[in-house]
């Protein structure tokens, strides 16, 4: 409630209800531009309400990944950058930071497959989630963690490498959950796992939301499930957004139905030829 | 018939044949071709014998490096064993020479496909290992072959030395820095010849394939180990061509200059030079060559001024370190070597004067 | 049997010595892939800055020791600081290149100030720390060995397992991506590696140098020895690096001992080749997953 002059009783946020929602995140028209040439991000624009879920759909190489990595900092060590709009996180400029800084703001991000330390046992590695307050005691979140992931204490002294895809991915955002995060991002949980593991990661990601107020962006490939947990969602599409919503109006939506939900109208599942034929005769935007 | 034309200003490729060609223009093949015929002709008959000998040692430091260029530069392995290759290669041709009384003209050749067995010898672990691990493969073999070069006394006399007999071409005596010129050059050419035309070559393209990328090389069906191998044999080859040419030129040869500081200078004359570059390596043999003679010229009138000896300050050793301080200062500020440097001054004289 | 023990305990405490030296050049590799060549010029440097410490400024043994160990970790940050730091992502052999540079300008450097001749320390060590077990007799400077070697070893498998920071510093050895996206400072973890492996170095550079007198040569000659230790200990262990130390200890005393004495330095490369030939990620080493 911070950009509030005068501190106003828990009623009167209440009242004001929806228009009282803060901005925690907000992209102004980003562009951005690998090793010089290779331009990904067409100008993007969107905002993160705080305490929501946020989701960005969109087909492979349309951008989500690298909208990801604009925001925490993380285009550096790939030779990508910023070139154009803002980035703005709690009031302050974040593009181009450094990823100790941004880190140290309190925007994690969960990296697209996973990517444990596979030679730290479980234990180790939810402590490097501790990197961006390093010193401070640890003991409670580790609980936390385990409270919301009770498949990893059985394993805390495992090599991750040695562990499966779902204790993993359950790892990697207990491991972002160690520091703390306001605005927690997700690249793609669902990579690769049973569908009911997928449930499984969803149901807690939900939680973490609910009871922690965290707020999360969470890019998928698996737009239903995306779009059941998120409030508010956007769509992608070569390096632009396409389409933003809230979830239910985006679930109904005949266009996020057919090409992500794989539905026609009639609700009855198509082919992929035909989306394809679709897709040629009505490109978006 | 290409047109005659001074420059081309930019990337007139059309056909795979032209990105294969060496000279982008007549105009570069006439230079060449004058500064060779200078060379040759005008160079050995002008200059002084001191000036002479520096050339010699430069021309067969650039053998070696060329030959060396093509195993790191081009097939992206490794290799901190060719001083001792180099070695081998002195000691092989002066075995040939005094044990067997080869000719001069065989035994070279022969030390360097005797050293060439030798390098694919070590090369071996390459099968197996990559990058670091075969760069320390390649140290071991460093000190091993200098163990045997100083222990089998039967064959080297260790550390006693071997002198060589003068080479005869029928009956004409190769001696004196004048006709060794002539060798050293005829052959440095013919080596660079070589080496510039195997990278075009199908050998040559499986050879950047490795270094680009070897599981992808392995992909497309090339038998990666069969052409490590092969890079390393010829890379010694090189390295033991240099070191008969060496062994022949010095006359007398023992095991003390084939050490790990050798193959630390040939690695700087290539990546000073710059790496995948063959012209680069003649530049960087050029370069260190240079340095190594002017800093023992500095020592020397360092040494003799008297504030210096009143400290009691060694000066020897400043040697070693501007060596070390070279390679650094090049790898930080200009890791594409000598040839981008040569690149940058031809390109601007070339588009000057509109650079943009 | 008297001798055979005799070089068993000798070639022990070489080998942990040569562990302890390996150890530095581990943690520099492990956390940030750069095989140093300069390692033994570490060693050489801590060891003339002790010399320095106690003949020049006549310092006590305790606290030269400590300044030496706070000058070299210092000295390690601003190696990295100054020439690792530009080449973070360049070619290996840029990197290889770059320390073997460095390698050369330290040795120019020590030999411009001290020369190549042998020093030695003033005697400090307690004739009372010999030990003396039956036929054997174990100097005192191999018992301050074994001491400083099981110490240093303790130090840092609690830094390792422990510490906050040794954690960091093993989580960016193992994935340096993910590392970075949890906020883990990397160039510092890069730029205290190298602090840490310069101190451990100078330490087993002054061991080295009470052992056998401090010269130049020789000492850098022990950091090339590290290549076969971490080799056959596998390249990124530091637990590895003691075992393959000793192991390599052994063979050595032993071929000197048995064979000769001029077999004795090229033993160890000799089995290095091997090794490499047939297990080549060592014995304790990580075999590394690669996926095109």
């Amino acid at each position: 409630m911070a950009n509030y002059p005068i501190e106003l009783p828990p009623v009167a946020v209440f009242v004001l209800g929806h228009k009282m929602s803060e901005i925690i995140l907000q992209l102004n028209n980003i562009s951005v531009v690998y090793s010089d040439v290779i331009q990904v991000l067409k100008g993007v624009s969107l905002s993160v309400e705080k305490g929501h879920i946020v989701s960005i759909l969109g087909s492979n190489g349309a951008g989500k990944t690298t909208t990801l990595k604009a925001i925490s900092g993380l285009l550096k060590p790939e030779n990508g950058e910023v070139t154009d709009g803002e980035i703005i996180y709690d009031g302050k400029n974040i593009q181009n930071s450094s990823p100790e800084y941004i880190t140290r703001q309190g925007i994690i991000q969960v990296l697209e497959g996973r990517q444990p330390f596979k030679y730290l046992t479980i234990e180790e590695n939810l402590r490097v989630g501790t990197a961006t307050r390093s010193g401070k005691p640890y003991k409670q979140d580790l609980d936390l963690v385990y409270h919301y992931f009770p498949v990893l204490v059985s394993r805390r002294k495992a090599l991750a490498g040695y562990c499966s895809g779902g204790e993993l991915q359950m790892l990697v955002i207990g491991r972002a959950l160690m520091a703390h995060p306001q605005l927690l991002m997700l690249d793609e949980p669902s990579l690769g796992l049973a569908p009911l593991v997928v449930k499984e990661i969803f149901r807690i990601i939900k939680m973490i939301n609910e009871e922690h107020g965290t707020t999360i962006v969470l890019v998928e490939q698996n737009a239903a499930m995306a779009l059941q947990v998120a409030h508010y969602g956007y769509v992608m599409e070569n390096g632009k957004i396409v389409m933003e919503g809230m979830s239910k109006d985006l679930m109904n939506n005949p266009d996020v139905k057919e090409f992500y939900l794989g539905m026609a109208a009639s609700g009855i599942a198509k082919s992929y030829k035909d989306v394809k034929s679709y897709r040629r005769r009505k490109r978006w935007l | 018939m290409k047109k005659f034309s001074l420059h081309p200003c930019g990337n007139y490729r059309e056909s795979y044949a032209q990105e294969l060609s060496i000279f982008e223009t007549n105009f570069g093949r006439i230079c060449l071709c004058l500064f060779l015929l200078i060379l040759f002709f005008v160079a050995p008959f002008i200059v002084s014998p001191y000036t002479l000998y520096i050339l010699n040692i430069i021309g067969i430091a650039a053998i070696a490096a060329v030959g060396l260029n093509i195993l790191i530069g081009y097939t992206g392995q490794i290799s901190l064993g060719h001083g001792a290759f180099f070695g081998v290669g002195a000691y092989a041709a002066a075995i040939l020479a005094t044990r067997l009384d080869v000719s001069f003209l065989i035994a070279i050749p022969a030390a360097g496909i005797i050293t060439a067995g030798v390098g694919m010898i070590f090369g071996l672990p390459s099968g197996r290992l990559k990058g670091l691990y075969l760069t320390i493969a390649t140290l071991a073999g460093q000190f091993i072959i200098e163990y045997v070069l100083i222990q089998w006394e039967g064959l080297t006399k260790g550390t006693m030395g071997i002198t060589l007999p003068v080479p005869k071409i029928m009956q004409w005596n190769i001696s004196g820095d004048k006709a060794f010129f002539f060798l050293i050059f005829i052959s440095l050419v013919l080596m660079t010849w070589f080496a510039v035309n195997i990278m075009r070559s199908k050998f040559g393209r499986a050879f950047i394939a490795i270094r680009d990328n070897d599981r992808a090389a392995e992909g497309m069906g090339i038998p990666i180990f069969k052409y490590k191998l092969l890079s390393f044999g010829i890379s010694s080859f090189y390295a033991g061509f240099a070191g008969a040419l060496w062994a022949y030129y010095m006359v007398s040869i023992t095991t003390e200059p084939f050490n790990l500081g050798l193959s630390v200078e040939f690695i700087a004359m290539v990546i000073i030079g710059g790496m995948g570059n063959i012209p680069g390596a003649i530049f960087g043999a050029t370069f260190i060559t240079l340095l190594n003679e002017l800093l023992r010229y500095l020592t020397v009138f360092l040494m003799n001024i008297d504030f210096i000896i009143s400290w009691g300050l060694n000066i020897a050793p400043l040697k070693e370190f501007v060596f070390g301080l070279a390679i650094v200062l090049f790898i930080l500020f200009e890791p594409r070597g000598l040839a981008e440097l040569w690149r940058i001054i031809r390109s601007s004289f070339r588009l000057w004067p509109f650079s943009y | 049997m008297d001798f055979f023990l005799q070089l068993l305990v000798n070639g022990v405490c070489v080998g942990l010595l040569y562990g302890i030296s390996a150890m530095g050049f581990v943690m520099i590799f492990k956390s940030s892939s750069v095989l140093n060549f300069a390692h033994g010029e570490l060693l050489a440097l801590g060891a003339f800055f002790f010399l320095a410490l106690i003949t020049w400024a006549k310092l006590p043994i305790l606290v030269a020791f400590i300044l030496t160990l706070i000058g070299c970790f210092m000295l390690g940050f601003l190696i990295e600081r100054f020439f690792l730091r530009p080449l973070i992502g360049e070619k290996l052999i840029f990197v290889i290149m770059l320390t073997v540079g460095l390698a050369a300008m330290f040795k120019g450097l020590i030999l411009l100030i001290w020369g190549g001749n042998l020093y030695t320390y003033p005697s400090f060590l307690n004739e009372s720390m010999a030990l003396n077990m039956g036929a054997i007799y174990i100097a005192p400077v191999y018992t301050a060995t074994l001491i400083i070697s099981m110490i240093f070893l303790i130090i840092f498998g609690l830094f390792f397992k422990k510490s906050a920071q040794g954690i960091y510093m093993r989580s960016v050895a193992d994935n340096q991506k993910a590392a970075l996206s949890l906020g883990v400072h990397v160039r510092r973890v890069f730029a205290l590696s190298w602090a840490i492996a310069a101190l451990v170095a100078s330490m087993s550079g002054i061991v080295l140098g009470i052992m056998n007198g401090v010269n130049v040569h020789d000492l850098s000659s022990i950091g090339l020895k590290v290549f076969p230790v971490v080799i056959l200990g596998g390249l990124d262990s530091i637990g590895g690096a003691i075992v393959g130390g000793i192991i390599i200890g052994l063979l050595e005393t032993f071929t000197g001992g048995y064979l000769s004495p001029s077999l004795r330095d090229v033993v160890p490369y000799i089995v290095l080749v091997f090794i490499l030939l047939i297990k080549p990620y060592g014995l304790f080493g990580l075999v590394e997953i690669e996926r095109v």
